[in-house]
């Protein structure tokens, strides 16, 4: 369904909200873009002209700090001008729907839209109803996709490791809320990734695992040894109290990635996190500032792959 | 319709630089034949000119009716550009739009000194106030033509499509 709504006719990324259903194609396309506008970041004008004249809504109904300050860094990169909507404190809270609030920004001339929500299929509700010339760019949505942050994991693993086809990688923590672990499991399985295990508790497993091309493995010993790759996902607090697990300590003491873990790993492993990290639940503090940690230039190259994103779902056919 | 040869082409674009190229002046091939062109030139001219490359995808003026280009690559000037004297370099020179394109681009990295532009082929049509101070032929051919380079590494130009 959602791959169709993605894709103009000729096969051109035209909104960007899941990657499950995305071809090898399109994703390489992303990380390349990408990969030119690393070199931006750099220069003395850090800034490109292909999206000037161009404006572009955030909508975040959900908190974000992290990704939406990306999003509008990248934006503005590209010289769009940027709209940063509080949607919690908005119109929203007065009754009006969604489909209400997006006809009403589309009246003030927006050409992107780029949704957080925490309903899964929000983004895509609203993609089936804009006008022809505006994109809308999922920043996450429910337990259902973050596919700019499984876009920038994957810019991240090529970085250091060249490439997927001779990868072991380890997604570790709550994968059963994670839409993050989502996005990335689709991108690795498309990308070729041989292996991509899910490692954690039985309770913090979706039910439908089996069917997403993952081994899975309910011990840290077994389930980040010889990894190349290890993704820590991010516990968040509010599970505690579902009766899913016993305590953040307990929590920290089977599944928390330490120094001692690690070392299970192979020698050269890199280790992710999407954030926010808890420190001392789901990673030590001394692997999170360590030399196999890339958690900060996971930041840095979220900004362009975002960049490659926006660029590719605006121009063309308009 | 027999094309020159580019590599005399390239010959006479050495002897026509060769008098005004001061020491410290830096190269920019545009992406890709203008790069295949600096190379030759460089190699020609001798001694050690700081070299760049460009590719001008994030400056068409196209972009909103066709799109981004699937393979834009990264620009590279591993060189301060700021008060350099810098010659551009390209394969083709026709609308003039790629030479806005690049001198935009340019900017971005800084203010050079001046910018001149060397170019294999201008084969006319300018649809912008953009001329090269140095060109290795001018041919009126009412055809797209293209430098192509062989698995030898030859250059070869090439018509291309109907007349225009």
């Amino acid at each position: 369904m959602t791959a169709n709504l993605q894709l103009t006719e000729d096969g051109r990324l035209r909104h960007l909200l899941t990657l499950e259903g995305l071809p090898a194609r399109i994703l390489t396309q992303i990380l390349d873009t990408a990969e030119s506008f690393v070199s931006i970041g750099e220069r003395e004008v850090k800034k490109v002209p292909l999206l000037r004249g161009k404006a572009v809504f955030n909508l975040f109904f959900e908190n974000s700090t992290r990704t939406r300050t990306t999003f509008e860094i990248a934006a503005k990169r590209l010289s769009a001008d940027v709209i940063n909507l509080n949607i919690a404190t908005s119109a929203t809270n007065k009754g009006e729907t969604l489909l209400d609030t997006v006809a009403n920004l589309s009246a003030m001339q927006a050409d992107m839209f780029v949704v957080r929500h925490a309903s899964s299929g929000a983004p895509h509700l609203i993609a089936r109803h804009v006008a022809p010339h505006i994109s809308v760019v999922n920043a996450g949505d429910g337990r259902c996709a973050h596919p700019t942050q499984g876009l920038l994991d994957m810019f991240t693993i090529r970085h250091y490791k060249g490439g997927f086809h001779n990868l072991r990688v380890a997604i570790v923590g709550d994968v059963l809320h994670s839409r993050v672990a989502r996005s990335q499991i689709h991108a690795l399985t498309t990308l070729g990734c041989p292996e991509v295990r899910v490692v954690a508790p039985r309770t913090l497993l979706p039910r439908d695992v089996d069917s997403m091309g993952v081994h899975v493995h309910y011990t840290m010993a077994t389930g980040i040894k010889d990894c190349d790759v290890i993704i820590m996902l991010r516990l968040q607090n509010e599970r505690m109290q579902g009766a899913l697990l016993p305590s953040a300590g307990e929590y920290y003491k089977y599944w928390g990635l330490t120094e001692d873990k690690l070392k299970l790993a192979r020698p050269d492993a890199i280790v992710m996190h999407p954030g926010p990290m808890n420190r001392g639940v789901e990673i030590d503090s001394g692997v999170a500032d360590g030399k196999h940690s890339v958690i900060l230039p996971q930041v840095t190259f979220g900004i362009a792959v975002r960049m490659a994103v926006m660029s590719m779902v605006s121009g063309g056919g308009a | 319709m027999n094309l020159p040869d580019p590599n005399q082409l390239i010959d006479s674009l050495v002897e026509k630089i060769r008098p005004h190229f001061k020491p410290g002046t830096a190269m920019l091939g545009i992406h890709t034949g203008g790069v295949w062109v600096m190379e030759a030139l460089a190699e020609r001219l001798g001694g050690d000119i700081p070299r760049g490359v460009l590719d001008i995808a994030f400056y068409r003026d196209d972009f909103s009716r066709i799109g981004l280009h699937p393979e834009a690559k990264p620009s590279s000037i591993p060189f301060e550009v700021e008060g350099r004297s810098i010659l551009l370099v390209d394969d083709i020179l026709y609308t003039g739009r790629t030479i806005r394109a690049a001198m935009n681009l340019v900017f971005d990295y800084g203010r050079p000194a001046s910018l001149r532009m060397a170019v294999l082929v201008d084969r006319g049509g300018r649809e912008l106030p953009i001329c090269a101070q140095y060109v290795g032929a001018t041919l009126d051919l009412g055809r797209h033509v293209s430098l192509i380079r062989d698995d030898a590494g030859e250059l070869k130009l090439e018509l291309k499509g109907e007349a225009t």
